[in-house]
């Protein structure tokens, strides 16, 4: 067998430990992929570029950008920080584990495209995180802050990730009913996405008790002692 | 019937702005990539493979040369947006939520009505070009609302999207990486691998090697859909369900989650990982994946234990 093509992911790995820029990666491992593969330059790019162009609906989405930038100019941050403000008894730990649940169970019963990085983390969940987590222990140091900021991403992550097949019409789901199906073994969607559940209460235990760690932990670690 | 050419078109038509307004802003480098974008989607159906290649070549040679450069156009002051905030109150939420409830609700809407019949959204594509409508009735009641300068939306956007930059068809790429991958065959010579180095007779290592080649293998591509087809074919079915006899659904449902552990923990996976540590202006790129190791790990053993009791200890 010809293993050279596997090249092409030693060239991903080094390419992102050398923090080369990650386009600059993707394609020139696709190039040195192919080639090694023993495919001719013109059938690499041909390739690349209709691959490209069959997956543009995936860079659709950015079209909420000038609806969310437009909402922040008139303070959508601010009062996202200011319903956390005048809610009482409001901490950080307690809000991102409710927004974890959230995500969850809305994913679940197929409603994916509720939250998401550009339409409520940055407008919405990561001011809100930071309003509470000042509540509870004042004024944040920049190195919590931003931790802060980065376990209200990664909680959008987890509650989407985790939840989504448990419903049964989600792509994932149907992707692995077609490969399993293709090999002789017919499965219903429902089957398959009972058995998301099991992992579902583990992220949302492991996940959650992470949450709470760090809003215990703001404050407490002296800086130098970061990351 | 609505496909998603008309959404392309619209897509086309906000990059071509951005790309004006960036031309207008001397920032040429940017002006040239997001115009190639907007190339893409109004033009990239009747081009051919090789014209579509090409164009990707010069998006990333822009990219690779560091051309690409945040923006900062005029906006309000922090503390003008406390004033607003202040003045406008909780209104502000409707039209962020109009996009997702358009989507969410109109999907539903469409489909378990007569709706479908009418065949007006091309099959299986409404919930995104839902979404697009959204976009355009939230973009008009902002700014009957709101009444902003004339430009400031689209302003506004661009200053968003120069700070997410490459990185905003970075999963566009990925999966044209992928496509490349399987006509070079990557996946049937990693599956070879995977299948050489499991021992003999050891279930649990079996499903060890299963669930670790899912979370590494997703963790290169930046997809765990790209390494699904890849592990199924090589330890999952082979060894897992015919040889060993596990349970498929618990197999396949499992396994595919084991490899969204290593979605948490990959730069690949950039719509994910680093796209949002651009948009939060976190200083460090990685920071996201920082935070979800600690639970991507554990969650990982949670599932490989999953798989063993599931598939074999129950179902035996």
């Amino acid at each position: 067998m010809n293993y050279w093509p596997l090249l092409g992911i030693a060239l991903v790995v080094i390419g992102f430990a050398l923090r080369f820029n990650p386009l600059l990666v993707v394609v020139g491992a696709a190039l040195a992929t192919g080639l090694l593969a023993g495919l001719d330059f013109v059938a690499v790019v041909e390739a690349l570029g209709k691959a490209f162009n069959d997956n543009r609906y995936i860079s659709v989405t950015w079209i909420i950008l000038p609806v969310i930038g437009l909402l922040e100019r008139y303070g959508l941050q601010q009062r996202a920080r200011a319903v956390i403000e005048n809610l009482r008894g409001a901490t950080m730990g307690k809000l991102l584990t409710v927004y974890l649940l959230f995500r969850q169970v809305t994913a679940a019963i197929g409603m994916k495209d509720i939250g998401g990085h550009p339409q409520a983390v940055r407008p919405l969940v990561a001011p809100m995180a930071e309003a509470a987590a000042e509540k509870s222990h004042g004024k944040l140091a920049e190195d919590d802050r931003q931790k802060v900021l980065a376990m209200s991403a990664a909680t959008d992550n987890v509650g989407l990730f985790f939840g989504e097949d448990i419903f049964f019409a989600i792509a994932s789901i149907l992707l692995i009913q077609g490969v399993f199906e293709s090999y002789g073994y017919p499965l219903t969607p429902l089957q398959l996405s009972v058995w998301a559940i099991p992992t579902a209460i583990c992220a949302f235990i492991i996940h959650g008790w992470r949450i709470r760690a760090l809003d215990r932990n703001i404050g407490r670690v002296p800086a130098e002692a970061g990351e | 019937m609505i496909t998603y050419e008309w959404l392309y078109v619209l897509a086309g038509v906000f990059f071509a702005i951005w790309a004006l307004l960036s031309l207008r802003d001397r920032r040429w480098g940017n002006a040239a990539f997001w115009g190639l974008l907007a190339a893409s989607f109004f033009f990239g159906s009747n081009l051919s493979d090789f014209a579509n290649g090409v164009l990707v070549l010069a998006m990333v040679a822009i990219a690779g040369t560091g051309a690409l450069k945040r923006s900062d156009p005029e906006t309000t002051s922090i503390e003008e947006r406390r004033d607003y905030s202040k003045m406008l109150g909780n209104k502000l939420f409707v039209p962020a939520l109009i996009v997702p409830i358009t989507a969410v609700a109109g999907t539903l809407f469409y489909n378990y009505t007569t709706l479908s019949e009418t065949g007006l959204f091309e099959a299986r594509r409404e919930t995104l070009i839902l979404f697009g409508v959204g976009v355009l009735v939230a973009l008009v009641v902002a700014m009957a609302w709101l009444r902003p300068p004339a430009l400031a939306p689209a302003e506004e956007g661009r200053r968003l999207l120069d700070s997410i930059g490459w990185a905003a068809i970075l999963p566009q790429m990925l999966a044209a990486l992928g496509a490349v991958f399987a006509l070079a065959g990557v996946g049937e010579i990693i599956g070879g691998v995977a299948g050489d180095i499991i021992p003999d007779g050891s279930v649990f290592l079996t499903v060890v090697v299963f669930a670790l080649g899912m979370a590494l293998f997703t963790m290169i591509m930046g997809n765990a859909f790209a390494a699904f087809p890849v592990m199924a074919a090589a330890i999952g079915i082979p060894l897992l369900v015919e040889t060993y006899d596990g349970n498929p659904a618990v197999i396949g449902a499992v396994g595919m989650l084991a490899g969204f552990c290593g979605t948490l923990m990959t730069p690949m996976a950039a719509n994910f990982n680093i796209v949002p540590a651009a948009l939060l202006e976190l200083k460090d790129q990685n920071g996201v994946i920082r935070q979800q190791i600690g639970t991507a790990i554990p969650l990982w053993l949670c599932n490989v234990a999953i798989i063993y009791v599931g598939a074999f200890l129950l179902w035996n």
